[in-house]
Formats: C-alpha cells, structure tokens, sequence
C-alpha cells in the first residue's frame, strides 16, 4: 500500500473524471470545481463500473411537490443500475446510512517534491499509472497523489 | 460514454458456465432490417414508418448499460462481436438467447407487421445467429394475427436455434385468448415454447386501473400484466388444450408467483363449476407449464426471504436472465444469494434452462 500518482493535475478538467488502475483496484478520480476526489470503481449494489455512470445533481424533494434541485455534478450514478452515491463522501443516496463506496484521499502535490530523486519513487511515494506510461514527472508540474492504506 | 473492456479470459474461464435466457439484440438504427425487406414493405416503411399502439414503454426502458457502447460508434447491443466479447466471452455464457424488441409484432398493419417480423428473423439468423454458435432466439411473431404468425413459425421451425417465440408483455388481449390457440398448437407441435417479455403494449395501459404517472410505475408493472395473462392460459384451458406447452415469463419478476397459485386454487374450490374444462387445479397447471426468468431478481431485504420464495416458486422453475445490454440488467455473479445451495445454483443458472430448450450440453472446453 501507499501513496500513488495517478495524472497531472490539469490532465482531469472540473467535471471530468479519470478511471485509474492502483494498486490491483480500479479507481475513479473526479474533479468537483478544482477539488479532487477518489472513489472505487465497485458499485457495491451488484460489482458494477460505478465510476463509468453518469453524473447528475442532487435531487430533494422536501415535501411531495416541491423540487429542489442542488450541488450539480457531485453526484454519482452507477452505469449499470444508476444507484447513486455522493462524490465528496462516497454515501449513498439509497441507504446513506449503511451503504458506501469506498473512497481515497487525494493531494495535489508538486512536481518539484516527486522528481527530487530522479526517475524512482521519492521516499514515501510510489509512482502510479501515471509512470508506467512513460510521462516524466516535471518540476513545475503539478501531480495528483492517491493514498491507499488497505 | 465510457467502455469497460472485458476482463482477461482467465477470469471467464473459472465461472460457471450459464445460459443467459434474455439477451437484447437492438437495431443501431430503423435502417437495419432494411436490407431483409421485399421492396413493397421496404417502400411501405420509408413513407409510411412504424405504427403500432403508443404508450407502450418509458424512453428510460431503452436506456442502455452506460459501459456497453460498443468501440465500433454502434448502439448498446447492436454490435454481435461486442456482445460476444462483453456478454459471452466474460462471463461464460454456454447459451445466450435474443430477444429483439423492434417493434415487429405490434405494427397496427397486419400485412406489414408480418412483414417486418419475418425482416427481424432473417436479421437475427444472418448476423447473430450465423456468426455467433452461443447464440439462440425467439422467433419474431405477428402474433395479433394467427394465421399469419403460424406461417413464420412454420418458416423458422426446421432451424433448431429459435427455441421459443415471442410476445410482448401485454397482447391486445389476454393471453389465453382463442385468438392465439393456432400460436400455441404451432408451438407445442414444433416443440417451441411460448415467451412473454415484460412491456410492450397492444394499447392497454399496464395497470388495470388506468395509466400510472410514473415509471417507477412501469417499471413494477409487468407483475400485474404477467399475471392477468398466466390467469389467462390457465382459465380459459390453455394447458388443457396444449398439454406440451411451455410458457416462459420475461422480466415480470416472480414473488408474486406462490401468492397468485394460492388464490387461483380457493377461487377454484368455488367457481370450478364455471370452468369444467379444467381438471386439475390451477396451481398444478402453473407449477408444470409456467418458467421464470430471475432479471429483474427479487431482491428481500432478508436473504433467507429469497431462499424461502424460492421453495414456494420451485428451483427446477427459475432460469436466469441478464437482461443485457439494459440499464437495469442483473450481473450473474450478484443476482442470487451468496448462501444458495451450489447444485440449486446451477440449477437456476445453467440446467433448468438447458433442460426447457432442450440444449444440448457442449463440450467442456466451452466450460
């Protein structure tokens, strides 16, 4: 386990997303307004691509009638059965309090701190996907670093 | 949209075989079947279009499986080498059996909706069907008009890859209906069984009390209709009638299944006199007659609940379905519960169906 590069920070555009394979698992990372986040790429329903579903807005109804429509694009609907879970928590909107998808932390480091050793992997990172396509990890980039502890 | 590729092949090879009882091949386009058109329908078509009963489905009932668009541009489930290797291929399917749904059966012009039917046929046996040797299909019928659809019965009856016809959810009238009695003689003498596939409409909404607001709605629907159609065959002496017939429900569910055995038999008790032609009770023609297809699952809160609705519908009787490429497909290695027995397992996922359609076993390196 450990920490693991996995694009170049402008390389995920706000409400873009990049499906990355770490550490033996599939991960989705989404871009909410410059803020990143991590999710498995596991619907927990069924095992579908979750991460691969369509985005929408949360949709409330607080009384039968009145609609409120909020937070556009942060939530996650599952590809194949379009269960949906929020992107910055991993909840689910079907069952909040017990179902989740599991998610990572990701930082937004630079360039500079991760190439300080040249082509291997700094002290406590490990380089990610991002690496093994060949890109070079430039000073001045800007790189997205996900933490797998488990 | 997003592709998922399939697995590596290792992964396939260590599930399970299973034979997928309802797979949707779709038209990329109206223009498809054009091609298998004689050119008086093919004229009829391009000026006068497709016709049948609105208010049959959602627009959300086509939606597709978001990681099933095919790298070829094609439409979810029109591509057959796709479907091979995202459906096939992945998840060991032995058998896989088409349910086109084009709206060939329910065109309000008879002689064109026989027309397109017979099209649909000869598309699916050109390029799935002949290309695919997994593949099997339901025979596109025009099935509002008997005379009609026993002629393109008797046309596909000598290929044994069409192993049952099919209906839509709701005919314009019951199923059981005399109407439809040259269908059924048809199919038990070919030694096809009878499908009826959840939605589709002969104009009757799919409550009986009217149409609903909602497709949430529609989505649990087809229990209602499944169930007005098996009440149908029974009553009016279907299985009497046409003792090797074999019904098959597509995508209605089944939960509802035991509830209704129960009350056809206590109304029987009382109104048997109504019906004379029957001469056992309801619940034994269903238990010998009727098979289910798991896509949509039922899905309890408790998984014991699952195991205890499967004792009451019976595990010879329950044959699984992915429903694929549709948005609300069920995944084989999710849809039972993980404390299911193995040998009903496979019962469920393999052998009732193999046994219904009289497939033969392949050779195991098919798995």
């Amino acid at each position: 386990m450990g920490r693991y590069i996995v694009a170049e920070a402008g390389e995920i555009r706000p409400g873009d997303r990049k499906i990355v394979e770490v550490a033996g698992r599939s991960l989705g990372v989404f871009n909410l307004g410059g803020e990143f986040f991590a999710l498995r790429n596991r619907c927990p329903h069924q095992g579908g691509p979750l991460c691969e579903g369509k985005t929408f807005g949360l949709i409330e109804a607080p009384v039968p009638g009145e609609i409120r429509y909020s937070r556009p694009g942060e939530i996650l609907t599952c590809a194949w059965h379009g269960w949906e879970f929020d992107i910055r928590t991993g909840r689910s909107w079907c069952a909040p309090d017990r179902l989740r998808v599991r998610r990572y932390e990701v930082s937004v480091e630079p360039g500079s701190q991760l190439a300080a050793t040249g082509t291997d992997a700094p002290p406590g990172k490990v380089h990610g996907p991002y690496i093994a396509e060949t890109y070079q990890v430039l000073v001045e980039g800007r790189y997205l670093v996900v933490e797998i502890d488990a | 949209m997003a592709t998922t590729l399939p697995r590596p092949t290792a992964r396939a090879r260590i599930r399970p075989a299973l034979i997928d009882c309802d797979i949707h091949n779709e038209l990329d386009s109206e223009r498809d079947p054009y091609p298998y058109l004689p050119a008086r329908w093919l004229a009829h078509l391009k000026t006068y279009g497709m016709r049948g009963p609105s208010g049959a489905s959602y627009p959300r009932f086509l939606n597709r499986r978001a990681d099933a668009h095919p790298p070829s541009g094609r439409e979810p489930g029109s591509d057959p080498a796709f479907t091979s290797r995202q459906l096939l291929d992945e998840w060991n399917v032995a058998y896989g059996i088409l349910n086109p749904l084009t709206g060939a059966g329910s065109q309000l012009n008879p002689e064109f909706d026989a027309a397109l039917a017979t099209a649909v046929n000869d598309w699916q046996v050109a390029e799935w069907l002949d290309p695919e040797p997994r593949l099997r299909a339901s025979i596109i019928l025009p099935f509002e008009h008997a005379d009609l659809a026993v002629a393109e019965i008797a046309r596909r009856a000598d290929d044994p890859r069409f192993v049952q016809v099919q209906f839509s959810g709701r005919p314009r009238e019951p199923m059981g209906r005399r109407k439809y009695w040259p269908i059924y003689a048809a199919c038990e003498r070919h030694g096809l069984a009878v499908m009826s596939h959840a939605f589709g409409s002969g104009g009757q909404p799919i409550t009986g009390c009217g149409w609903p607001s909602y497709y949430i709605e529609d989505h649990v629907g087809p229990a209602q209709s499944m169930q007005a159609n098996l009440i149908s065959l029974v009553a009016e002496g279907v299985f009497e009638r046409f003792p090797g017939l074999r019904v098959v429900s597509a995508e209605n569910g089944f939960g509802w299944a035991p509830s209704l055995a129960w009350r056809l038999d206590a109304t029987y008790a009382l109104l048997g006199d109504e019906v004379p032609h029957l001469r056992r009770k309801p619940s034994e023609y269903l238990r010998e007659h009727v098979w289910y297809c798991t896509q949509p699952v039922e899905e309890p809160e408790r998984p014991q609940d699952f195991l205890r609705l499967l004792d009451q519908v019976g595990a010879d009787r329950l044959i699984f379905a992915s429903d694929y490429a549709h948005w609300d497909w069920d995944a084989p290695d999710a849809v039972l519960p993980a404390r299911l027995p193995d040998d009903v397992r496979r019962k469920i996922l393999y052998e009732n169906a193999r046994d219904l359609y009289r497939l033969p076993d392949r050779p195991s390196e098919d798995g």
